[in-house]
């Protein structure tokens, strides 16, 4: 018999099995893939939903875990979907998984550039400083007319089929969804693997108590930037991405709608939470795309609802609300979850 | 007995078979709410209009309207409310387009989808070139652009002139084409001021301050519709510009017949082009606002944006006549290019070359009535004008 050591306490036990997989996870790919099988003639909207769990996701890792608090995400997405674009436009290049890459990249290179000066403000300093570059990079693409095609978007975006055997049909998007559906599970194991890792409590560490992380000698800044060129990266995946599935790009993807959206949908859903973006997607986009179906001119009622209603009565989104509810369900088997 | 009752029986069955081929869905693209929905609600209510006033010439057959909201100009939203009107719904043609990206985004679905596609607003002089499958019933920028260029020069007199115009594409479409009309009729452009972009009303008293200090003849000013045109006749007339001499002219979004009220005294004078305004005296367009006025109220008027509405749906039910209500996309766009109608903007017929519009532009001027209204009052008519950016192949048109 060997003494208990402190491996075995509760606490540490729970702590070293956070990162495995639950029996419920793999649940969300399951109803993807039954969405595409069932739906086929939704995939148009399915592909849009996707995509925007995959920026959702992109936008958890900086507000959620590292509580950099940005009202310019889509600066990354439209850096993203510009780069891919133009790309293809001007026929450069336009193989669409590396096409990606090269968008993810740029899109970390702005996060990167971007970072190092705005992370030294926090707050609404950084809240407007980052509004105000992705205001920059709007009009700077407005301007730039004949790369951009400024207003009106650039068209005549050609992707050849993907691993030269899947065409993107537009009016029967299958290929476009399964691709999405692709590149979000691989962004998704990387980001979950991120926020388990030493790395990822380093971040959560750095927005509980920033004092104290800088007290116990961690490198606050340089993960912080590190934290939002990754984020910016997977944003200019969802941005390429979203302009490969549509064949268009336009001034929509560096707008203040998108980044204000994006925002709403996280909220919604819960941020810092992994499944946090899943939900709030799909819970406002569903909403907004079946109701306005049903009532073109008065679904954003519903929609206004809604929102107000998960403002008023559930801060943690709808996550944090589920949460809430089983806890009081089985308050003595479980502590509460920590707020 | 027997042979009537089997004769019974088959002309039962050829009415059903009629019936079930008597409906044609048209799938309605507009963006019902945000800042477009002002404007959808005028061509959603022109579409309304012409099959109430014009149901003898729809019958035997039925048209259902399927209405999507476009929600905002990104296009991802408006294509795919077109994918899922072509997929879902089936409809057998489609119609609608306010913002010109979204018609931008939703080519290559429409071209896919093999359906009519009538747009009913959307300005961009390149759309109808994205899609084979575009037939346009409203206007380009260049239709009124071009033929203010010659009618500043040639009818105004003018020999120099300043364009002001709202900084994006539909503004930048209009200062080509009056570019081009009025220095190729001896007239010359020495100022050109973008002013700011088409989200928000600027105060325009710096750039017409700035062009007020050129001391042109005429100063050209495009902005978008809506609720720019009543800062811009009002900064006109606080500056004095009018009694320095300058004339505002401009193609008619500046005078747009909803707005026109609002403006008071300041806007007599003003001088447009354009292809519609609810003045228009001819028999046509007396019925037209009569009948507008009764359905909607008489404190209501329609204007350019419902006319696009109004004859598109007129298109449509001529397309459905000529198929027997048999609506394919390649057959409807061979029917589409055969259509002339007489419309309350004047003689109108679909261009076999281009699908664009060819119509009339009116050079109107604003005038006060004994009433204390005001309205325009028509000067000079260019009959027939074709999209001139297609005809003179300006690129991306041409």
């Amino acid at each position: 018999m060997s003494a208990p050591t402190v491996f075995d306490h509760p606490a540490a036990r729970a702590l070293s099995r956070r990162h495995r997989l639950r029996w419920w996870e793999p649940l969300p790919w399951i109803l993807a893939l039954a969405f595409y099988f069932m739906f086929p003639r939704y995939l148009g909207f399915g592909t849009e939903l996707l995509i925007m769990v995959l920026f959702a996701i992109s936008l958890d890792l900086a507000l959620g875990y590292a509580g950099i608090v940005t009202l310019g995400h889509a600066a990354f997405f439209g850096a993203g979907a510009y780069t891919v674009g133009m790309l293809a436009h001007h026929g450069i290049w336009n193989e669409p998984i590396s096409s990606l890459f090269i968008g993810a990249a740029v899109a970390a290179a702005i996060g990167l550039a971007s970072g190092l000066v705005l992370l030294r403000t926090t707050g609404l300093t950084l809240l407007m400083l980052t509004l105000c570059t992705m205001a920059l990079l709007e009009e700077a693409a407005n301007l730039g007319h004949d790369w951009t095609g400024g207003f009106d978007g650039l068209t005549g975006i050609s992707i050849p089929p993907l691993f030269g055997l899947f065409e993107f049909n537009p009016l029967f998007p299958k290929t476009q969804y399964l691709y999405v559906l692709g590149a979000l599970l691989i962004c998704f194991v990387f980001v979950r693997t991120l926020v388990y890792s030493p790395f990822g409590h380093s971040l959560t560490g750095i927005r509980e108590n920033t004092l104290r992380m800088h007290a116990v000698g961690a490198p606050v800044r340089t993960r912080l930037v590190v934290c939002y060129t990754i984020s910016a990266a997977l944003a200019g995946i969802a941005g390429g991405i979203w302009a490969q599935a549509n064949a268009y790009v336009n001034l929509s993807t560096l707008g203040l709608d998108r980044a204000a959206t994006v925002l709403i949908i996280l909220v919604l859903g819960g941020y810092g939470r992994l499944y946090g973006a899943f939900v709030g997607a799909v819970a406002y986009m569903a909403l907004s795309h079946f109701l306005a179906k049903v009532y073109p001119t008065a679904w954003q009622l519903g929609l206004g609802f809604l929102l107000v209603t998960i403002a008023l009565f559930a801060r943690g989104g709808i996550i944090g609300l589920g949460e809430t509810l089983m806890a009081r369900l089985r308050p003595k088997l479980k502590p509460k979850p920590p707020s | 007995m027997m042979k009537r009752i089997l004769a019974a029986t088959a002309a039962l069955a050829i009415s059903a078979s009629l019936a079930s081929a008597q409906e044609v869905k048209v799938g309605v693209n507009l963006p019902y709410t945000g800042i477009g929905a002002e404007f959808a609600q005028l061509i959603d209510r022109g579409m309304e209009l012409y099959l109430k006033l014009n149901a003898d010439k729809v019958k035997p057959y039925s048209i259902k309207l399927i209405k999507r909201d476009a929600k905002n100009p990104a296009g991802n939203d408006s294509r795919v409310a077109t994918q899922e009107l072509l997929t879902q719904d089936n409809v057998d043609i489609l119609a609608g387009w306010v913002y010109s990206p979204n018609a931008i985004a939703s080519a290559p679905v429409v071209t896919a989808g093999k359906k009519l596609a009538v747009i009913m607003n959307a300005g961009t002089a390149h759309i109808t070139n994205m899609s084979p499958y575009y037939v346009r019933t409203s206007f380009s920028m260049w239709h009124s652009g071009y033929p203010m260029g010659e009618a500043a020069a040639k009818q105004l007199g003018a020999k120099t002139a300043v364009v002001g115009y709202t900084d994006f594409p539909p503004g930048k479409d209009e200062l080509a084409a009056f570019k081009r009309a009025f220095e190729g009729s001896g007239g010359k452009v020495i100022d050109e001021i973008p002013m700011g972009g088409a989200g928000a009303v600027p105060d325009f008293t710096p750039f017409f301050q700035r062009a007020k200090d050129k001391k042109p003849d005429v100063f050209f000013v495009f902005i978008p519709a809506g609720d720019h045109a009543a800062a811009v006749v009002k900064t006109y007339g606080a500056l004095g510009m009018r009694e320095a001499g300058i004339k505002l002219i401009g193609p008619g979004d500046i005078t747009q017949d909803t707005k026109l009220q609002a403006m008071g005294d300041a806007a007599v004078g003003l001088i447009t082009m354009h292809h519609y305004h609810a003045d228009l005296d001819n028999a046509e367009n007396k019925r037209f606002v009569a009948a507008w006025k009764k359905e909607y109220g008489a404190n209501t008027t329609p204007d350019f944006m419902a006319i696009g509405g109004y004859d598109g749906m007129a298109l449509i039910v001529h397309i459905v006549q000529q198929l027997k209500g048999k609506i394919d996309g390649d057959k409807a766009i061979a029917a589409a290019k055969t259509f002339k109608s007489n419309s309350p903007r004047g003689p109108f017929s679909i261009d076999p070359e281009t699908r664009d519009i060819v119509m009339n532009a009116y050079l109107s001027e604003v005038v006060k009535g004994k009433d204390g209204k005001l309205s325009q009052k028509v000067l000079s008519t260019t009959p027939n004008v074709k999209d001139p950016c297609k005809a003179l192949k300006v690129p991306p048109c041409g």
